[in-house]
């Protein structure tokens, strides 16, 4: 009872300690493997910092398992404080149903036009000419990460491009290793082709067919190669047995398989593993092939609110992750690039300052998220997890769905 | 006194058990707006192009069109069906040789019965994870009988195509048969001990007598325990999601899951709503004609 009568008075010093104007709010978002836990942690100690308090709504099993949960209490009537989704089309529609907080003000007190770059990150945010959300790091899909132990293993040099990556297969098997890892995840099947696309057939054919939906080019035998190399990846990864993207960025920290197609928030991973880029593992930006990134990533968007409090905590929150210090803080432990062009990012290791120099020069493409809906991306999920566990199934065969896919996209 | 007297002298049928009329209100309503409501809504929504959020724009038949094209609904309905026509034909078969031998008259006659209803008591998610461990090939079965010398057995039906949904299946009739069970025995404890003993002095053997006397006097119990099974067929869902998420490869993927990934993931409501709408089609297909057998007519004596 004694202790019920502490909790109660304690509890009620912290209620008068926050009404000030200092407010909680809740943050929903699914980062929760290791890398991107370290991460999220950076937010929230520079949000407490302003004196407020960051509740964590992570929540487990990826975005595919989080999304639903996020749209359903926004549009049910019980908003979080502020949420994650991927920078893209993904919140598209709740913007038009004016569920979300419009910060053009604040992105014009703040300059963000011209501090954020590339531009069509906050274009993404931009809905008829105001801001919706803001983005906070630009991940890029099209990253090859080898093992360099699992190579030495087998005998073989680390491969420099996707091609010698396939030659190398049968001895990294030799050798007992898984030559590809890919998750059982239906998203990181379809991420793993969509990577393959600029690699193998260019940037032109990528935005062609998942920006203008050309239906003739998805079926054309530009992307009848991309299915050929799709052909060997799903040859490569039959023996791996994993579902997160993240156990099998861990059977490649561990060299128990050669490689993994995966973007660059598995370099989180590595880190927290305690590995060094160039010595423990390699990354080949574009496959080695054409060095393409595209500008995908997260952003955070603001459900509106009844509360004042939670309002003007939600402002500040919004100008916290832009901050120059968070910025750097949060993408070096997640993996990820600063959407600030102005900060120091002198501390980025290798792999990173690969991207940032294909990205100071411009070599980037859209993410699918920003052309795709998820509709469509959805059935491009059913497809390739389908196609990537069913051997018999012919590249022929799923080249004529995907490009009926791509037909009826909007 | 005449029989016309009294027909004119007696209230209305409308007012016979009002209080009853009056206290089933609520209930009555709640059915018409939810049930009825809901299903009339979904019904018109599925022919529009209502994305995450539902939209009066009508798209005719596209809907419909799009899913019976799409293989992935094809799968589902085809794993259904498989699902669907075992369950029912095991878990009535091991549910009431189960509930026969248990009606022996046997000794800790309770504590059989409760282990075997023990799984009922699990959720489906529990069920599923817990089957999903057992059938993994590295820690599960496969791993336990090679580890005792069998080297080259293999059993991984949640990772082959070809058989994962018996897989499913298994962890399915686990946790229903018992409650199949418990159907069943309570169906036998209400047949008279009488015929019984008429049998056993016409001589005919036990197994005669439970296939041509007792099942058919069982009549009613097997009635419900088929609306149970069925019902449970077609929402199949969580042990799945549980157990495979759909895969390997969308081979054990359902009706129930596409509903939810098209609703929820893909941002379609228009597209799940035409599936759910298919999915109440099929049941009525079964219950309507099955309903006014049984109940229509009114031939049952």
């Amino acid at each position: 009872m004694n202790t019920f009568k502490h909790f109660l008075a304690g509890a009620s010093v912290l209620a008068l300690s926050v009404t000030a104007n200092a407010a909680e709010l809740e943050v929903t978002h699914w980062w929760t493997s290791g890398g991107e836990a370290a991460a999220v942690a950076e937010f929230a100690k520079a949000f407490e910092a302003t004196g407020n308090t960051w509740v964590d709504g992570a929540i487990a099993g990826g975005g595919s398992t989080a999304r639903p949960v996020m749209v359903s209490r926004i549009t049910g009537g019980s908003p979080m404080g502020a949420t994650q989704f991927n920078t893209g089309r993904q919140a598209e529609e709740l913007v038009e149903a004016g569920l979300m907080r419009d910060f053009t003000e604040l992105a014009e007190k703040e300059n963000w036009k011209e501090v954020i770059r590339p531009a069509n990150l906050l274009e993404g945010c931009t809905v008829d000419g105001k801001v919706y959300c803001v983005p906070v790091n630009i991940h890029s899909w099209q990253w090859l990460w080898l093992s360099n132990k699992a190579f030495e293993d087998a005998g073989v040099p680390v491969p420099t491009n996707w091609d010698e990556f396939v030659a190398a297969g049968p001895a990294l098997e030799k050798a007992g290793k898984i030559p590809l890892a890919i998750g059982g995840q239906s998203w990181q099947t379809t991420g793993t082709f969509n990577v393959l696309i600029p690699a193998i057939a260019g940037k032109d054919v990528f935005l062609k067919v998942y920006q203008d939906h050309d239906a003739e080019v998805a079926a054309g035998p530009e992307i009848a190669k991309v299915f050929k190399a799709a052909d060997d990846a799903r040859r490569l990864s039959a023996k791996s047995n994993v579902q997160d993207w993240n156990q099998a960025t861990n059977l490649v920290i561990t060299g128990q398989a050669g490689g993994q197609i995966m973007g660059d928030w598995a370099q989180g991973e590595f880190q927290v593993a305690g590995q060094v880029a160039g010595k423990d593992y390699t990354c080949l930006p574009g496959l080695g092939v054409n060095e393409l990134i595209s500008t995908g990533g997260d952003s955070f968007y603001f459900p509106k609110l009844d509360d004042a409090d939670k309002t003007a905590a939600q402002e500040v929150l919004a100008s916290t992750m832009l901050n120059p210090q968070t910025q750097v803080a949060f993408n070096l432990k997640k993996g990820s690039v600063p959407v600030r062009g102005d900060v120091d990012v002198s501390a980025a290791n290798d792999c990173m300052k690969k991207g940032l120099d294909i990205l100071a020069k411009g070599n980037i493409i859209p993410d699918t998220n920003q052309l795709n809906t998820e509709d469509t991306n959805n059935q491009l999920n059913d497809l390739f997890v389908e196609f990537f566990k069913t051997p018999s199934m012919t590249p022929e065969e799923a080249q004529k769905r995907y490009a009926d896919i791509i037909a009826s996209a909007d | 006194m005449n029989t016309s007297g009294t027909a004119a002298r007696r209230p209305s049928q409308l007012f016979r058990n009002l209080n009853a009329k009056v206290a089933s209100i609520p209930m009555i309503l709640t059915a018409l707006m939810v049930f009825l409501g809901g299903t009339v809504w979904t019904i018109v929504y599925s022919f529009t192009n209502s994305k995450l959020l539902p939209r009066l724009k009508f798209v005719g038949l596209d809907q419909y069109e799009r899913l019976w094209s799409a293989p992935r609904w094809w799968t589902s309905i085809e794993n259904l069906v498989v699902y669907g026509v075992l369950s029912l034909i095991f878990s009535l078969v091991i549910g009431f040789v189960l509930a026969a031998l248990l009606d022996q008259k046997i000794r800790f006659e309770g504590v059989f019965r409760t282990i075997f209803l023990y799984p009922f008591a699990l959720s489906f998610v529990v069920t599923g994870l817990t089957w999903q461990w057992i059938l993994n090939p590295d820690f599960g079965v496969q791993h336990l009988v090679r580890a005792i010398g069998w080297e080259s057995f293999t059993f991984n039906p949640l990772y082959d195509q070809d058989i994962v949904i018996y897989g499913i299946l298994i962890a399915g009739l686990w946790q229903g048969t018992g409650l199949v069970m418990c159907l069943m025995l309570a169906g036998l404890r209400g047949i008279d001990e009488d015929i019984w003993k008429a049998a056993r002095v016409d001589g005919i053997p036990m197994w005669k007598t439970y296939l041509f006397i007792v099942i058919p006097m069982m009549r009613p119990v097997f009635i419900t325990t088929l609306v149970i099974i069925a019902s449970g067929i077609v929402r199949l869902y969580d042990l799945v999601v549980a157990q495979t998420s759909g895969g390997p490869g969308g081979a054990s993927e359902v009706p129930a899951k596409y509903v939810y990934d098209y609703m929820f993931l893909a941002q379609n409501l228009g597209q799940g709503f035409a599936a759910s709408t298919m999915m109440l089609l099929s049941v009525a297909i079964i219950v309507v004609p099955w309903a006014y057998l049984e109940f229509g007519g009114g031939k049952r004596g």
